[in-house]
């Protein structure tokens, strides 16, 4: 509650006045009984008409006040509810925005969203009527109450044990029926998963004939979704009958002791309609505090939910840089890393050293599960290493900030993936200055000037999220376009060639070699042909270096390797 | 088509008629015997003279019939609530049912061409919103409607005129709501927009924060998204105030009529034509008679969703399933003579795909289908299966048309493989037991170490007990293969169909696999779609597709001899 406190503080003025306001329109509506009984009191006992009317005119100047008060409390509600859901929702994308792989890992994008959109309506939707209804309600009830007291402490005394009973009742059936809510919806999230699922496996589940297994189990899905439903309906079922008799016989009660009370002429008739009609005040606040207080519990699940992220810590890894030298012209240099993911014991990468110059290229070749991925990872410091150092130009990468390293280093990764937007917006993304000359350029040498120039619009033409417009070859090609754009010092391809046939991606090798500002390249594959003709190849075998030279090298002296290059180029052909 | 939907709600209604025609009865009594209690709080008022006046003989007799209906109230309002539940959650888990099992029949070309997120949320949200909506709307209008003009004809039973200046004056706070309903409509629509803008924006941008963080396009992304935030913040405000008068507009429409009657009804007590118990129930009428105005608006649109929703549901229902017109049944025994006779399909009828397509494979043959992508080849997996069936042409199985068998017979002689692994959350266990769900563990683990799968397995935590998220959880694309081929490995039919089912396993584990393959398909008719040509040059015979055409089609030797497409596709595995 404190975590929405701090954001309600900046809308104080709005926060406070805006219940308060709210407050003001109750006791207008509380006074109206009042007026009522004094009509049937003294006007009509008087015989007075013109009391009657001045009476009648104050209940419409009430009524007037009332909804001046209450549209005013409606602003500020709204003002501090909306401004103050809009900044939570700012700070949230902003932190999500600044953490770290490790971190976004843990939490996941698919819940990240869902926090940013729904949890923050959720919010947004508790504080409005928070400010709106939660004074208000109680107000009515105890100001009720305290009416009730002026107007006959005797007969009030029912009030003070009607109130405490319906909470009760209405505490009772809450508790009992959120967390079976909870479970309800839990249910139903299974049922949509088990639909999901049969509709990405119809292939699958055809081919077996397992129609019927998949049909039972949504059936005692269902069914189980049934009984829980029809159990909190049960509970649920019971709380407007309930509250319907205790404050109706309450109604009796007062009516037979205020008959007591008027034969002994300590109270008068309009009185008697005065106390009836504020329990019925109470009833209709009743049903809508009970509402809000569904409404409450699913923004404070919200809320929390919103909190978790926000206090996870946004990035896990070190910043200090431990001192080093380059060594020669050295731009990129591990020496023995070790890495693992946060939170995980076992390494992913074990003793891996070796050294780039500018203009050198580097092939990575492994099994799946090598540890290829990862050591993109440690090179660009989206994790720390468990032990050893990553230098980019001499210094630990540690030590410098994530923004350089963007600068320094261009990753093509695995999926190929582009922002919505257009063209030139995407291939920007790295350097924002960039002239189009400079895109064409890099889009020349990515191989990908055609798949531009097949788009109308050309630089200008529409990405639609992911880039679903554009086959895998050609995301591939823009993506390491957009790579290029920056011209990084190091160039990373990771796997990012997968889907161009073998005499374009001999081509893009061969433009990348010829880049006149020289970037150290490593090239990440599972195919023998991608690395075959790098300066060095590292051989990765479950995290561990296989080995590490040139293709003729590790031909004579890599089992790994040969293993590898005879499963694509079996040893028959490869003479032809 | 509006008809059609109603008369098909009537039908899904007609079993429960005897629990609608009992609600109805309930609401019946409840709305009645509701409109009792104001009546009856006059009356006892009446009897409450004054001081010495007072009638306790009547008042007593008015009391006890008050307890009495009220307990009768509530009676009948916890019936209707536990009848309407139970309608309302059967009828939903019965179309859900319904529709799930017609989605296990559709065709899976309707499948492939809608979007999955719809069926979900027919059979998810449309089923809960029907039921939801009508039944619990129809409900809410009947009561409505029914207190209405039970209201009407219990004022005008007690006095006509004030009657009159109520029935009259009501309908103010109707329009009042209305008008603003129509002023705020843009607002909402601009609010929506605004909202959909900066979901696309943050889930696009949460989904792919790795990349921007590669890039260092945080800032950037930071400023799009404040902008759109603040666009959302204008116009959520305006929605969120607007729409927040109409409260306390109708309200104030309310005070206005109470103090009018208030005006009457005191003038009308003077003249002696009401007693001062009336004029309390004349007011309890007149606070209470717009509620029911206000929620039969909100109802129409509710019930107008909900039968859009039923429509859309019954299409899925309704669908036209696949359907058998053969029972041939493969004997036991078959041999796997497979033939394509002039075989013509296309997905749609402006773009043709395969054209005459012959082929004859012998029993226990490899037919291994190479090509660029969308050259045809899953297609003809997709007849095999009859996934799909052919437009012109058959295909034959040890000569028998497949058209003449029931799909689930056909399809249980295949065993499939496809690069899209499907998993579903489960144990490994029960994922594998899919394709025999009677195997024993030993047969379960002896599959698994024919696939290669059983080390990797026996490395996870709950080893074959560990529970797989959906789609697989935390497993890799290649450990995913693994154990779809596992799981066809558990239950050998006589043919196979393996459609790029190595491809994201690396090619030294893939030539492990090989073996195993090897073994599995001796003996029994096979075919194989892949990439890597490397693992298909042993088959009988290799079809070379493009646009839908075989262009060649021979062993692996004689197509290399032939020097065609193929040989050209095979060598430039090999260029560098």
């Amino acid at each position: 509650m404190k975590f929405v406190y701090q954001y309600l503080k900046a809308y104080k003025i709005e926060s406070i006045l805006a219940p308060l306001f709210k407050m003001l329109e109750a006791i207008f509506e509380l006074f109206v009984p009042l007026v009522v009984a004094a009509i049937i009191d003294v006007g009509i006992t008087t015989n007075d008409t013109d009391y009657i009317l001045r009476r009648c005119g104050l209940l419409l100047l009430l009524a007037a006040i009332g909804l001046a008060v209450a549209i005013t409390a409606q602003f500020f509600a709204a003002k501090a509810a909306i401004c103050s859901a809009s900044k939570m929702r700012e700070d949230l994308f902003f932190h999500i925005q600044d953490m770290s792989h490790g971190a976004m890992d843990e939490l996941g994008s698919a819940t990240l969203v869902t926090r940013i959109t729904n949890d923050i309506n959720q919010v947004q939707n508790g504080i409005n009527m928070f400010l709106r209804l939660f004074l208000r309600s109680p107000f009515i009830v105890f100001g009720a109450m305290i009416m009730a007291f002026t107007v006959d402490a005797k007969v009030a005394l029912i009030f003070l044990a009607v109130i405490p009973l319906l909470g009760l009742i209405v505490y009772r059936v809450m508790k009992s029926t959120l967390p079976m809510f909870r479970k309800i919806q839990q249910t139903l999230d299974t049922v949509l998963r088990i639909v999901s699922e049969n509709l990405e496996g119809i292939r699958v589940i055809r081919a077996f004939g397992n129609e019927e297994v998949q049909e039972d189990a949504f059936v005692k899905k269902t069914g189980e979704l049934y009984s829980r439903q029809i159990g909190a309906g049960k509970i649920q079922a019971f709380l407007n009958p309930a509250t319907y008799i205790i404050v109706n016989l309450a109604v009796v009660f007062i009516l037979w002791f205020s008959g007591l009370r008027v034969e002994k002429g300590v109270l008068s008739t309009g009185e008697v309609v005065a106390l009836v009609n504020y329990m019925s005040q109470i009833l209709v606040e009743l049903i809508k505090l009970a509402n809000l207080i569904v409404l409450l519990t699913r923004a404070y699940s919200s809320v929390t939910r919103i909190q978790e992220v926000m206090e996870h810590p946004a990035d896990e890894r070190g910043h200090e840089g431990v001192a080093s030298k380059a060594l020669g012209e050295e731009v990129l240099g591990l020496s023995e890393v070790d890495f693992s993911y946060p939170n995980t014991v076992e390494h992913v990468l074990h003793d891996i050293s070796f050294q780039l110059k500018s203009g050198e290229t580097l092939g990575v070749i492994g099994g799946t599960g090598s540890g290829k991925s990862s050591l993109v990872h440690a090179i660009c410091h989206d994790y720390d290493v468990a032990r050893g150092m990553v230098r980019l130009v001499g210094e630990d990468v540690r030590g410098i900030s994530d923004e350089q390293i963007a600068k320094v280093v261009g990753v093509v990764p695995q999926h190929a993936e582009l922002f919505a937007g257009s063209i030139a917006e995407n291939l920007r993304v790295g350097n924002p200055t960039a002239t189009d000359d400079e895109l064409w350029e890099a889009l020349d040498t990515a191989c990908a000037r055609e798949v531009v120039e097949g788009k109308d619009g050309k630089l200008q033409a529409g990405v639609v999220k992911g880039g679903r417009n554009f086959s895998g070859g050609q995301r591939q090609r823009l993506t390491i376009a957009r790579a290029l754009v920056k011209r990084p010092w190091i160039l990373i391809l990771d796997d990012s060639a997968s889907a161009l046939d073998l005499a374009t991606e001999a081509k893009l090798r061969q433009n990348i070699k010829s880049l006149s500002w020289k970037p150290a390249t490593i090239i990440i594959s599972q195919r023998a042909s991608s690395v075959r003709e790098a300066d060095q190849i590292l051989v990765l075998e479950n995290g561990e270096v296989a080995g590490l030279g040139t293709h003729e090298e590790l031909m004579r002296s890599c089992e790994v390797y040969q293993e590898i290059y005879y499963s694509q180029f079996p040893r028959e052909e490869v003479g032809a | 088509m509006r008809q059609k939907t109603l008369k098909r709600i009537g039908s899904i209604l007609l079993p429960y008629l005897p629990y609608i025609l009992l609600t109805l009865l309930c609401a019946v009594g409840t709305v009645f015997l509701t409109l009792e209690i104001p009546i009856l709080t006059g009356r006892a008022i009446d009897c409450i003279g004054g001081f010495h006046q007072v009638d306790f003989d009547g008042l007593v007799a008015v009391l006890r019939t008050m307890t009495a209906v009220i307990l009768l109230t509530a009676l009948f309002q916890w019936l209707m609530n536990r009848i309407n539940n139970y309608i309302t959650y059967s009828v939903t888990m019965e179309l859900r049912r319904a529709a799930f099992a017609k989605l296990q029949r559709l065709p899976v070309s309707h499948v492939d061409t809608h979007s999955h997120g719809d069926y979900v949320s027919r059979i998810v949200t449309d089923a809960d919103s029907f039921s939801d909506g009508l039944l619990l709307g129809f409900s809410q209008l009947f009561t409505g409607v029914l207190t209405i003009l039970g209201t009407i004809g219990f004022m005008v039973r007690l006095q006509p005129r004030i009657s009159l200046v109520v029935i009259l004056l009501t309908p103010i706070s109707f329009l009042v709501a209305k008008f603003i309903s129509s002023r705020t409509y843009r607002m909402f629509k601009q609010q929506a927009m605004d909202r959909g803008d900066l979901t696309e924006f943050a889930s696009e941008r949460i989904e792919q924060q790795k990349l921007v963080h590669t890039f260092s396009y945080t800032d950037a992304t930071k400023a799009e998204f404040q902008r759109r935030n603040e666009a959302l913040r204008k116009s959520a405000l305006n929605a969120t105030f607007y729409s927040s008068l109409t409260n306390p507009s109708t309200r104030f429409v309310n005070a206005l009529i109470y103090g009018v009657v208030c005006f009457f009804g005191a003038g009308t007590v003077l003249a002696g034509n009401l007693t001062v118990g009336e004029l309390s129930s004349f007011l309890g009428y007149a606070s209470q008679y717009s509620k029911p105005f206000n929620e039969i608006t909100g109802v129409i649109t509710e019930m107008q969703n909900a039968i859009a929703c039923a429509s859309r549901l019954f299409e899925l229902i309704d669908a036209e399933p696949e359907e058998d017109h053969g029972d041939y049944e493969l004997p036991q025994d078959m041999r796997g003579q497979i033939s394509f006779r002039d075989v013509a399909f296309s997905y749609n009828k402006e773009q043709p795909l395969l054209r005459d397509l012959n082929l004859s494979v012998q029993p226990g043959q490899k037919v291994a289908i190479v090509g660029p992508t969308g050259a045809g080849k899953t297609t003809m997996i997709n007849l095999l299966m009859r996934f799909y069936d052919v437009d012109q042409g058959g295909i034959y199985i040890d000569g028998v048309d497949i058209r003449q068998m029931s799909r689930a017979s056909l399809r249980q002689k295949f065993g499939m493989v496809l690069q899209e692994t499907w998993l579903q959350e489960g144990t490994i266990l029960e994922n594998l037991r899919l394709a025999k769900p009677d195997a024993t563990v030993e047969e379960v683990v002896e599959a698994c170490k024919a696939s290669h799968a059983h080390s990797f397995i026996k490395r996870l935590p709950n080893g074959y007990d560990t529970r797989l998220g959906m789609d697989g959880g935390s497993l890799s694309q290649g450990q995913k293969q693994l154990l779809c081929i596992a799981r066809v490995m558990l239950n050998l039919p006589p043919m196979l169909i393996l459609d790029e089912a190595t491809s994201s396993i690396d090619t030294r584990t893939e030539m492990k696999i090989q073996e195993a393959f090897g073994r599995m398909m001796e003996g029994r008719t096979t075919f194989v779609v892949a990439h890597r040509l490397s693992t298909i040059i042993n088959s009988d015979i290799i079809l070379y597709m493009e646009h839908g055409q075989v262009l060649e089609q021979g062993s692996h030797k004689a197509l290399l001899e032939k020097n065609g497409k193929y040989a050209a596709l095979y060598y430039s595995q090999f260029k560098i």
